[in-house]
């Protein structure tokens, strides 16, 4: 099974104590992808209802922007299938050009990609054609709106988000 | 769009078509195209090499098995099946691709992808980055060792590895033990929190499966076997994936 199943179940069940004030004067955009082999080839559009819910709670409802097309209907984004192990790079941006406009027509700063290979091709893409949006795991987003995101957990985020709702560290004891 | 009509000789050959068809349910519907091309104008592989998955398809049909074996571009569809979602008919054109990709030479397939495969072929974890038993236990426990050490209000988080009958078996992409480590702690976080009963196994809890995208079935049934029988032997219910 998809933990995507079970973050949705334990925010649910109020487990996960997640929280988006933390957005509500910021107004951070974010888009979310939907993993081909999660939605499309395997839990179908109940799991993209539980990611968006998710995603939803973390990130604000109002600063939620999807893309089109989306869900089960969602284009790949060139990172599967082994593409990113090919050794055809050229080839492997030009199918992810698609990727990169439906990201960009969504005006979202933060890219939430939930599979291994999309963050990979996703980030790759920004830097590429230089779209200047950042690409976060969720569990990242899940742990910031919570508050319990520590200081070396925070590579993806930007430098909006690199401090905001830092959690107490000390001195490791020798 | 081809720049070149295509040209069809005379002979009919073997026919890679219909040995796709006889290992398909229902022949994965091949012959049942309709040319509308709703599969081609979603797809972003279109336009590689002068290729979309409608010629693919209508290629296979007209025999034109060496033009479809020599093309790069069965390694460019990353058999995302949009076609097929789309499709009236619910052709199955990426299971002919996958089947293209495994007509060819084993070391002549992409080296990036074959090396992935060949190394979690070495060791139980099915790391494709070859990260070793012993290896993936150790960062595992000096990352959660370093955060009850270092982060308030962490002081009791668990990471546990070999928990015999935990309901979860969590996989990992070897990407965090290996690369960034780090990135594995807000995850145990959220177990943590919500209480769940997990465990990391040394042996096959990689995520990943390069030698199903090389379509090596024997080794990718052989990781597929070895990941589940690690299930089974900590008694976990359930193989649960972080993505």
């Amino acid at each position: 099974m998809s933990i995507i199943q079970l973050y949705a179940q334990w925010v649910r069940e109020g487990k996960l104590k997640v929280n988006s004030d933390w957005n509500k004067d910021l107004k951070v955009k974010f888009t979310v992808q939907d993993p081909c082999q999660l939605v499309r080839k395997s839990l179908g559009d109940p799991v993209a209802e539980d990611l968006r819910y998710v995603v939803k709670a973390v990130v604000g409802e109002e600063n939620f922007v999807d893309m089109t097309p989306n869900r089960s209907n969602n284009y790949c984004c060139g990172g599967g299938g082994g593409f990113l192990q090919s050794g055809l790079p050229e080839a492997r941006r030009e199918y992810g050009k698609l990727k990169f406009e439906q990201i960009m027509a969504t005006g979202a700063t933060y890219a939430i990609t939930p599979c291994h290979n999309c963050h990979a091709q996703i980030h790759d893409l920004s830097e590429h054609f230089e779209g200047h949006y950042h690409t976060v795991h969720l569990w990242t987003m899940i742990c910031l709106a919570m508050g319990i995101l520590g200081p070396n957990e925070r590579t993806y985020l930007g430098e909006d988000l690199a401090e905001l709702l830092m959690p107490e560290t000390r001195e490791a004891e020798e | 769009m081809a720049e070149e009509a295509i040209k069809i000789s005379g002979k009919k050959k073997s026919m890679f078509i219909d040995k796709v068809k006889q290992l398909l349910p229902d022949g994965g519907n091949l012959n049942l195209c309709l040319t509308c091309g709703a599969c081609s104008s979603g797809c972003p592989a279109t336009g590689l090499e002068g290729m979309d998955p409608r010629k693919f398809l209508r290629m296979a049909a007209l025999g034109m098995d060496e033009e479809l074996l020599k093309s790069e571009w069965a390694w460019m569809c990353t058999m995302c099946q949009r076609c097929i979602y789309v499709c009236p008919m619910k052709i199955d054109i990426p299971q002919l691709v996958f089947n293209v990709r495994g007509s060819r030479p084993r070391d002549e397939r992409p080296k990036g992808i074959l090396g992935s495969c060949n190394m979690a072929l070495k060791h139980d974890t099915c790391s494709a980055m070859g990260a070793s038993e012993e290896d993936f236990k150790f960062v595992v426990e000096d990352v959660a060792e370093e955060v009850r050490n270092t982060q308030v209000g962490w002081e009791e988080l668990q990471a546990p590895v070999n928990k015999q009958g935990a309901m979860y078996f969590l996989n990992q992409n070897s990407r965090e033990p290996v690369t960034e480590p780090d990135e594995m702690v807000p995850l145990w976080k959220i177990l943590h929190l919500a209480g769940a009963d997990w465990t990391y196994g040394t042996k096959g809890w990689a995520a990943e499966n390069y030698c199903m995208f090389m379509a090596d079935t024997e080794s990718w049934k052989h990781i597929v076997e070895v990941k589940a029988k690690a299930v089974d032997d900590l008694g976990c219910k359930y193989w649960l994936n972080t993505e």
